[in-house]
């Protein structure tokens, strides 16, 4: 009993940081049905992001929080703005090689500003771990959750209640109704990059004080949240919370009672189970653009 | 005679003579070696430029294959004393197999969901590779793969390594060909441009694009086998999933559905990290920024890209 459930509390952090990353990736997919694979580099950037600004004792944590987000969300922004808007009409496989493009390009950058090094901040709270059960539950992962709930909860809001989520949602039914009724598609898909990238910063702030940080964190992380993101279904923000804790969770389960070094392999087989299953993923209605 | 088949000769009158002098004039094993790999990069990206810009359908966990090619070899000739040549029809048939169940259940998928599935298949294989170590030798790999050889010419000479490789390829390329302009060609085209027409007209499309997947990874593994016997040494890192993107890669950015677009593309972006090692850390930067704008400025791939640029400054001067 006390077992499982230090599985679980470790398999749920991890799946929860695996679902905001997966949220990037869907909602991105929503407004441009693109799969951006720098999104993994974006986490990276929050990552180290924050070690620098506020492991480095620069600023306090909330300001750091802020800055970092805002900083790679602008990343996101240049990215569109500067490679992606000249090929947009171009078949999706290139947009997707563009990306894997960026990726390597940011990676490289971080390597150049951070070092080959990986780096360790403390955690953010100081509360000492709670008992539950038998169990240990790290403040850390309370802060974690709590975080990844805000932003599925606040994203939900934002599509449901505001006019410009409502606006992007209308794009991402239909671009061209969309503009004929007056969108500015071209804003929203802007925009939509602004924020999932900013979203990718959260994960990486987040997973920081847990995980040790360096440049080429982004690429086992960016594949998970894309994992994550299909098997709870593309484009849907509850199947990227779903999919993110399904993987998570058994992912930790397969370490302690099967082998920790099947780790990837145990995930990536739920994964394939689930698509024989359900071809689009758990809470997937959309059929899937082709590449 | 049409133009198409008029420069479709003139590839080959390129591309046949630029290999046989390249033979031998260059003398320098780091060269042949560097031409070898070009070699076998065109085989992988050939076989996946089949698979996706034909048939229309992804994968990203084609390194796999090129692995499961490489390590079957590499286990039949060092535990089991094969032959290589004796291994080469087991490796095939293996790697067959293997393509058979799972493309079976995975080419249900469409899209980035495909994408997904084979990508997921890529790192269980990469997984196995690495723990099923008193098989696979783990995460150190396995040494001693025994070079080739026929009768009296031994292939451990990088220069015959060079032709044998290269004759494989050209065999690739001429059967690809003519398997593009015969019907079953026509039927995979006609899957990409859009899977229900194709099915409304007659074409069994699932059984075909079975075919096609288990073709590319015979490709996949057939360069893998070359390239176990090449360098002697395996490991698991040769075969991750960074292999596999790089793979899509090379057939993306050569241009998709065009045999020679593979060969541009394979030789590009082997070159192409040869060439970016005077930028020690600027490297990776580089290497993405060339990439991106590759992609930018020619959608299409380099081949089109560049008979474009011809073609555009054929007509300024008229």
């Amino acid at each position: 009993m006390q077992e499982i459930l230090q599985y679980l509390f470790s398999g749920i952090t991890n799946g929860a940081i695996y679902a905001v990353i997966a949220v990037g990736f869907s909602m991105l997919y929503n407004s441009t049905e693109l799969i951006n694979f720098a999104h993994g580099e974006f986490v990276m950037l929050g990552g180290l992001g924050i070690v620098t600004l506020w492991g480095g004792s620069l600023l306090p944590l909330p300001a750091a929080f802020v800055l970092t987000v805002i900083g790679v969300a602008f990343v996101g922004f240049l990215l569109e703005r500067v490679a992606l808007r000249k090929v947009s009409r171009s078949q999706p496989i290139v947009l997707v090689i563009i990306t894997i493009g960026a990726s390597i390009f940011l990676r490289g950058i971080g390597m150049l500003i951070w070092g080959k090094d990986a780096h360790a901040i403390p955690s953010f709270t100081k509360l000492s771990p709670m008992d539950v059960f038998g169990a240990k539950l790290m403040p850390q992962s309370i802060l974690i959750l709590a975080i990844v709930l805000l932003v599925v909860v606040g994203l939900h809001l934002f599509y449901r209640k505001t006019l410009t989520g409502k606006a992007m949602q209308a794009c991402a039914i239909n671009e061209k109704a969309a503009w004929l009724s007056g969108i500015p598609s071209d804003q929203m898909v802007l925009l939509a990059f602004f924020l999932s990238a900013g979203i990718g910063a959260i994960a990486g702030i987040i997973i920081a004080p847990i995980t040790m940080c360096g440049y080429d964190m982004g690429i086992l992380l960016g594949l998970k949240g894309f994992c994550a993101a299909m098997l709870g279904g593309l484009g849907s923000l509850w199947g990227s919370l779903v999919g993110g804790l399904l993987l998570g969770i058994s992912e930790s389960l397969g370490v302690g009672y099967v082998s920790s070094s099947l780790k990837d392999a145990i995930a990536f087989l739920v994964l394939l189970l689930i698509l024989y299953i359900r071809p689009t993923g758990i809470l997937g209605i959309k059929e899937a653009k082709r590449f | 005679m049409k133009p198409e088949c008029f420069k479709n000769r003139l590839y080959y009158g390129i591309f046949l003579p630029v290999i046989a002098v390249s033979g031998f004039v260059i003398d320098s094993p780091y060269y042949l070696q560097v031409l070898t790999f070009i070699g076998i990069n065109t085989l992988l990206t050939i076989g996946l430029n089949m698979l996706m810009g034909y048939a229309g359908q992804i994968s990203l966990g084609h390194a796999a294959f090129y692995g499961i090619g490489a390590y079957t070899t590499t286990i039949l000739t060092v535990h089991f004393d094969f032959s290589p040549w004796a291994a080469l029809p087991c490796t095939l048939v293996v790697t067959g197999m293997v393509a058979f169940l799972v493309g079976l259940p995975m080419l249900k998928l469409t899209g980035y969901y495909l994408g997904m599935g084979t990508l997921g298949f890529g790192m269980i294989v990469y997984v196995l590779f690495r723990e099923w170590s008193h098989v696979t030798g783990g995460s150190s790999g396995m040494v001693g793969i025994p070079s080739l050889s026929l009768g009296p010419v031994s292939f451990s000479d990088s220069r015959n390594y060079f032709y044998l490789v290269w004759m494989i390829v050209l065999v690739c390329i001429v059967f690809c060909q003519r398997l593009i302009q015969s019907r079953v060609g026509r039927a995979l085209r006609s899957i990409s441009d859009s899977e229900n027409a194709a099915k409304a007209l007659g074409v069994d499309t699932k059984d075909l694009k079975l075919k096609i997947f288990i073709l590319s990874a015979l490709f996949a593994a057939m360069a893998g086998f070359l390239y176990a016997h090449l360098v002697t040494f395996i490991s698991p890192g040769s075969f991750d999933f960074m292999v596999s993107i790089r793979m899509v890669t090379m057939v993306v950015i050569g241009g998709m559905a065009s045999i020679w677009g593979a060969l541009l593309g394979a030789s590009v972006l082997t070159l192409l990290p040869e060439c970016l090692h005077a930028f020690a850390d600027f490297e990776m930067v580089v290497y993405g920024l060339i990439l991106m704008l590759i992609m930018i400025f020619m959608p299409r791939g380099l081949t089109r890209g560049l008979m474009d640029i011809y073609e555009r400054s054929v007509s300024k001067q008229i």
